[in-house]
């Protein structure tokens, strides 16, 4: 519990990012609260996933292109119903047999399409450093509602 | 002169270093849990890095979603938020 407390008091990326998604969670979860339907809750979970990945690239903000990707993406979509998906819509899928292991990587991370090999290389590492910490965050909150 | 690198989007525009590539992805070697704890004295291969380092995106995806459904699931549990959002609030002050 104290690691918990440490965790989200420091103003660390991290814990901004932990706090950022609280609170679209809070207010996810205050549309409608306690409701039971298989469907709605499907669509909570979309809400959840759009509200991870966007406290997460709104965290880190214009500075990379995976984040820039992310909030594009966000945006552009807003005005529809506003689902997030991981890959881009613009982005043909290749066969696999055909695409080299960069293409693959491409594929995985948001705005990967425009980078050159060495920016991939490096967007990649951060995209990951991050995407891991929102996954320590959503299971130290899955943790909490558990307990409680 | 050649340097061995995957296909670049923009040739001639920039001429990267083997050195700078073999720096970046042995940075992504130590992200990776996969290769990190695998712990073997012998060079792993780029495209073994990269390869990991795609399914280890997959996997992260995929927790993302899981972590998404078992939130909702337990959201909808929830009837008073009162005590969980004191909890989680006193969490972050």
């Amino acid at each position: 519990m104290t690691s918990n407390r440490v965790f989200f008091n420091t103003s660390s990326r991290k814990a901004r990012c932990a706090r950022r998604f609280l609170q679209s969670l809070l207010r996810i979860r205050q549309r409608r609260p306690g409701s039971l339907s298989s469907e709605e809750v499907r669509q909570r979970s979309r809400r959840i996933k759009m509200a991870a990945y966007s406290s997460m690239a709104c965290t880190v903000g214009s500075r990379r292109a995976w984040s820039r990707a992310i909030i594009f993406r966000l945006q552009s979509r807003a005005g529809r119903h506003g689902r997030m998906r991981r890959r881009c819509l613009g982005v043909k899928k290749k066969p696999s047999r055909e695409m080299s292991q960069a293409d693959r990587l491409r594929d995985l991370v948001p705005g990967g399409e425009a980078l050159d090999f060495c920016n991939l290389l490096e967007e990649t590492a951060h995209y990951i450093k991050c995407l891991s910490s929102q996954v320590e965050i959503m299971k130290s909150i899955a943790d909490i509602y558990c307990r409680s | 002169m050649s340097s061995r690198r995957s296909r670049s989007r923009q040739p001639g525009v920039s001429r990267i270093s083997d050195d700078q590539i073999a720096d970046l992805v042995s940075k992504l070697q130590q992200l990776i849990p996969e290769i990190r704890n695998r712990r073997s004295d012998k060079q792993v291969s780029a495209s073994k890095v990269l390869q990991e380092t795609c399914n280890y995106i997959r996997n992260l995806h995929r927790e993302v979603d899981d972590l998404s459904d078992r939130l909702s699931a337990l959201l909808a549990s929830t009837d008073t938020d009162s005590d969980q959002a004191a909890i989680i609030r006193s969490l972050l002050m």
